[in-house]
């Protein structure tokens, strides 16, 4: 569903992406692991069109995303983000934030949209907070009402760009949970994370990436069990004994 | 001093038809500045280099000019040019022109304050470039651009009063004529300060109060 050929790109003379090739199934749920600064991020962003890319191809569903090219609205409608700080918006309310692409992107009639929009907030349980707007929410809140937001465009596939780095620990469960659900529920997910625990019980496979490569993949539980790899053998000591 | 109130009873009626003209002058001028500036501002941020650029030549050639000079130039050299404008219309142009600039600079300023990630959490559900300003940067602006639009909105007001070097017979040109007629300079013109005053203090208070809700958040 999602496919990226021998994908490159540079900041500058900064290579960051040399050369990714990899592949999103539909209802799969895919987690990219590595050190910060490896590009795992860039991956996504340039998946759905917030960064360019300078060369191979990425396309969903066989449409080539490209950032210039007005086809970038379908590829955007069809893949939702969920970004490491929420990106909310502050000027409206939660019911409001959920309602705003299908409102305004999709031209939904109100009357749905809001329905929609309050079955979204049920579904990730914050149906009593609705009305109140993103400062007098906690960040697992926040990051929840991103979720339904990203949910509302019914797309079909989200991309999660380090969903739970900006939270506090105690609310990393409640945000892990709804995408847990998600991933019950058949939706195709990317998700770029160091919850490793996450990784294992959730992903049907999981990414290595480091200095803009992917060093290694396979099967969750197989690669962060028993990694092949040097540099994941590495990088997984590190991450689950820190001490 | 001598007589003040007995004078200010007499001139209140002519003074007060320039302050009409000095209103109508300052709102006509605050609409046009406003619409022109936010137009420099959104061709400045369009990420189109040449809208850019012509957004960034013209703010420099205005804010180069002196507002005088501008009003002259509209009422006694656009004649020439086959443009005839009253001097209302020539004042009211040149001052809108002479403050999009500043306007623009403002508004680009509040624009560029928000956060990128909210831009890219609009692109992220599908928005285009206008439908972002619309519904997700201009918005969380209007907050950051309040404040000193007041200020905007005070500085305009008094240099409506650079009209009268054209004719409009607003507050200080009314004061300036009776001043001349009668020779009652102090009375006169203690009046005209007293009544710019006036109208100052209500947008003074007003800018207040748009700091204060600025700081709130």
């Amino acid at each position: 569903m999602i496919e990226l050929n021998d994908v490159h790109k540079s900041f500058g003379a900064n290579e960051v992406l040399k050369g990714i090739t990899a592949s999103v199934q539909k209802g799969e749920v895919v987690c990219v692991i590595g050190p910060s600064g490896s590009g795992k991020s860039t991956i996504l962003r340039c998946i759905n069109g917030l960064e360019s890319y300078d060369r191979g191809e990425i396309s969903i569903e066989g449409l080539k995303v490209d950032r210039d090219a007005p086809s970038i609205v379908k590829v955007r409608t069809q893949v939702s983000m969920v970004f490491q700080r929420f990106n909310l918006f502050p000027h409206r309310t939660a019911l409001e934030n959920v309602i705003e692409g299908p409102l305004y992107v999709k031209k939904e009639p109100r009357a749905q949209a809001f329905e929609r929009g309050r079955a979204l907030l049920a579904q990730v349980g914050l149906a009593e907070k609705a009305d109140a707007h993103p400062p007098q929410l906690s960040g697992g809140q926040q990051q929840r009402v991103a979720i339904a937001r990203a949910l509302a465009m019914q797309p079909k596939a989200i991309l999660f760009d380090e969903p739970t780095s900006a939270l506090d620990p105690e609310l990393v469960g409640e945000v892990l949970g709804v995408m847990r659900k998600l991933a019950d529920d058949g939706m195709t997910m990317l998700v770029v994370t160091h919850e490793m625990g996450f990784a294992r019980d959730v992903a049907d496979r999981v990414l290595f990436i480091d200095g803009g490569i992917i060093v290694e993949q396979g099967p969750a539980k197989a690669l962060l069990n028993q990694p092949q790899h040097p540099r994941t053998q590495d990088f997984l000591r590190r991450v689950l004994h820190p001490l | 001093m001598k007589g003040f109130w007995h004078d200010a009873v007499e001139f209140f009626p002519i003074l007060m038809s320039g302050v009409v003209l000095t209103i109508v002058v300052t709102i006509g001028s605050l609409l046009l500045s406003t619409v022109l500036g936010l137009l420099w501002a959104m061709m400045r941020v369009s990420g189109i280099k040449a809208l850019s650029l012509l957004s960034a030549s013209l703010i420099n050639v205005i804010r180069g000019i002196p507002i005088i000079v501008l009003l002259f130039y509209l009422y006694f050299v656009m004649p020439d040019l086959g443009v005839t404008l009253s001097a209302l219309q020539a004042a009211i142009l040149g001052l809108g022109i002479a403050y999009s600039a500043y306007q623009a600079e403002n508004f680009r300023a509040g624009i560029e304050a928000i956060d990128k990630g909210q831009i890219e959490a609009a692109q992220s559900i599908g928005m285009g470039w206008w439908l972002t300003m619309r519904r997700v940067v201009l918005p969380q602006a209007v907050r950051i651009v309040l404040p000193p639009y007041g200020n905007v909105m005070i500085m305009m007001l008094k240099d409506s009063s650079q009209a009268s070097t054209i004719t409009v017979a607003e507050l200080a040109l009314q004061g300036k004529l009776i001043a001349s007629s009668t020779f009652k300079n102090t009375n006169v013109f203690t009046m005209v300060a007293l009544m710019y005053l006036t109208m100052s203090i209500p947008l003074i208070l007003l800018v207040r109060h748009f700091e204060k809700r600025a700081g709130k958040k």
